[in-house]
């Protein structure tokens, strides 16, 4: 009995050990080159790229993030992008919130094949030219409100909401409310939305995320770079410049200066870009997991 | 019997009725979701006639004159057919292959680890990558495999002499679109593993701990039988989209020396259709693609639905 008490630990102690070194390779694995980032952003550039910084930051300064602050697209992109994710979330809530509530009533007649056609539209869509049509014949090609409008609803977020009215809300109150004479509306914004706080901050969250890193909408429907979101100036900077540098013929010496400042510039304008992500994280994290709870509950 | 009928008839669509009158204030709850479906699902539907017209810009969608099959003619006879075919079905399984097993395995580490604390560490750190952009992840990606870049000086310690180009060689598109995937959202997709994990009757764990079950075993006869419902969800909703594979890293990692293998059919629908604005052939390799991928889903669901009960709907 007691040798195959110790036998049995044994394992269990080795395989506590696999775990936890498999974690810790994981952590250090995603955090390694976040930290990087962060270390290649206010260190020497040419420390970096001789990779002598690859642990701590070596002849700390804030060059980059000084030319990062000069460039006057940086500024433009992060204004249109807190436009467009204020609007577009706002724009979102509005459609979702009401919606999702309507439809987790049992005595709404017909919500079954609403729900159905709503559904039916994640599963099978026009296509990109077929919908770029659309917003061309609806004029807003080029202008500000298509990247309110556009990807500001998800029929995804909509059931995550009905899916929590649904399980919050129970049909007493609602027939109690209805017995005093309470009328839909009322009803909705007196008692419904005070309760719910947490799911319009789920959905809130999730397309203020989703505007905020949306890149796709802006690349095919404005041109007019006044416009342009943040994440669209990135791509020019971070990804499209590389090609640039690449292309051009003069000696190899000033290539590779040219380089290795656009090399520590790209870091900072990471950090840059990221850090209202970064500063709202602990919020993000625990409401984005709330809905996936949510959502899990049902498809 | 005709009276009969009818008393029984009346109360119902009487009842429907009644409940019409007194929610139709739920219809305008409902009406801005639907209304902007309608605008932006369902009227482009209408455009998909496209795919077998002309399209004309002075004729307009119905003006133009009716093709039938050409483009899709066109597009199974293109050079670029099979590449494009290969190109997005080798690069959606294997992200497939890592992105649905990785998440799950991640989930029972996690609710293996040896404290609590540890355990909400490596969430909190696991998840944070999904919050980067795409852009960004892809701008990272340049950067770090560049040929001065970290990966590079690491390769350099470890005694490399030349600098890998990762980014300047095609064969290695493919493992870096695809790991760093895994990298930014396996953390995200181990949640609802973790979830479900955490709803095990605690009880059976004891049991078997009293039976002298290992940890491995109860990982083996508990845990992964209580999560199979929830992994042929995420399976069906995975395999359904394979061909819906994403067009944004891949379009922004694509370069000049990769495109042969970076080249996915939704990258080249935005190229035909938005750069070079041949609307009308684009219109159809987007609906050969989507009822491809509908298909699949509809068969994934199925068959999922008769082997374990699960499905989407």
């Amino acid at each position: 009995m007691s040798a195959h008490r110790i036998k049995r630990t044994r394992f269990d102690l080795v395989f506590d050990i696999v775990v936890t070194t498999l974690l810790i390779l994981g952590c250090l694995c995603v955090l390694y080159p976040l930290y990087f980032v962060v270390i290649a952003s206010v260190s020497d550039p040419t420390a970096v790229t001789s990779g002598e910084a690859l642990l701590y930051p070596v002849g700390l300064n804030f060059k980059s993030y000084n030319m990062i602050f000069q460039d006057r697209r940086i500024w433009s992109g992060y204004g249109n992008t807190i436009f467009y994710t204020f609007f577009g979330t706002l724009f979102g809530l509005i459609i979702t919130i009401p919606s999702g509530y309507a439809l987790s009533r049992r005595d709404f007649a017909g919500r079954g094949l609403i729900l159905k056609l709503m559904v039916f539209t994640m599963y099978f869509q026009g296509g990109l030219i077929p919908t770029y049509l659309v917003v061309q014949g609806l004029n807003l090609i080029n202008t500000r409100y298509v990247l309110i409008i556009i990807g500001s609803f998800t029929v995804f977020n909509l059931i995550i909401s009905r899916t929590f009215f649904e399980s919050t809300i129970p049909v007493e109150l609602q027939e109690a409310a209805d017995i005093d004479g309470c009328s839909t509306p009322r009803f909705f914004f007196s008692i419904v939305l005070p309760l719910s706080k947490a799911i319009v901050a789920v959905i809130a969250l999730y397309y203020a995320v989703g505007h905020w890193n949306s890149f796709f909408n802006a690349l095919i429907y404005v041109s007019d770079e006044k416009l342009y979101p943040l994440q669209l100036i990135l791509r020019d900077i971070l990804i499209s410049s590389q090609t640039l540098a690449a292309d051009g013929m003069s000696d190899p010496e000033t290539i590779r200066e040219m380089e290795t400042i656009a090399f520590s510039i790209k870091y900072g304008i990471i950090i840059v870009a990221s850090v209202p992500v970064l500063i709202l994280y602990p919020f993000l994290q625990k409401y984005f997991v709330k809905g996936v709870m949510i959502g899990s509950i049902k498809g | 019997m005709k009276a009969a009928a009818v008393t029984v008839k009346r109360p119902l669509s009487e009842r429907i009725v009644r409940q019409v009158r007194k929610n139709w204030m739920l219809y305008l709850f409902v009406a801005p979701s639907l209304i902007y479906l309608i605008i932006f699902n369902y009227v482009p539907l209408y455009g998909i006639q496209l795919a077998f017209k002309d399209f004309s810009a002075a004729q307009g969608i119905w003006g133009s004159k009716w093709t039938g099959f050409t483009h899709f003619q066109r597009f199974f006879e293109s050079y670029q057919f099979w590449t494009l075919m290969e190109n997005t079905i080798v690069l959606s399984l294997y992200s497939l292959c890592m992105n649905f097993p990785i998440p799950i395995i991640l989930a029972l580490l996690l609710n293996y680890s040896i404290s609590r604390k540890f355990k909400k560490f490596t969430q909190t750190v696991t998840y944070a990558p999904y919050f980067i952009s795409v852009v960004v992840l892809v701008g990272m990606i340049q950067v770090f495999f560049a040929p001065d870049g970290p990966i590079n000086q690491f390769l350099k310690l470890f005694g490399m002499q030349e600098p890998v180009l990762f980014m300047g060689s095609p064969e290695y598109f493919r493992h870096i679109f695809v790991w760093s995937g895994v990298w930014r959202q396996a953390g995200w997709g181990s949640i609802i593993y973790i979830a479900t994990l955490a709803g095990v009757n605690p009880e059976l764990h004891e049991a078997a701990i009293v039976d002298g079950a290992n940890k491995l075993q109860r990982i083996l006869k508990i845990d992964l039988p209580s999560i199979l419902p929830t992994a042929v969800i995420m399976l069906i909703m995975n395999v359904g989209n394979i061909m819906g594979l994403g067009f944004e890293k891949a379009y922004l990692l694509q370069n000049d020396i990769n495109i042969g293998v970076s080249e996915i059919i939704s990258t080249y629908v935005y190229k035909v259709g938005i750069q070079s604005a041949q609307y009308s052939y684009s219109t159809a390799i987007g609906l050969f693609n989507n009822v491809i991928n509908f298909v699949l889903l509809v068969t994934v669901n199925r068959v999922a639905k008769r082997l374990s009960g699960s499905s989407l709907w």
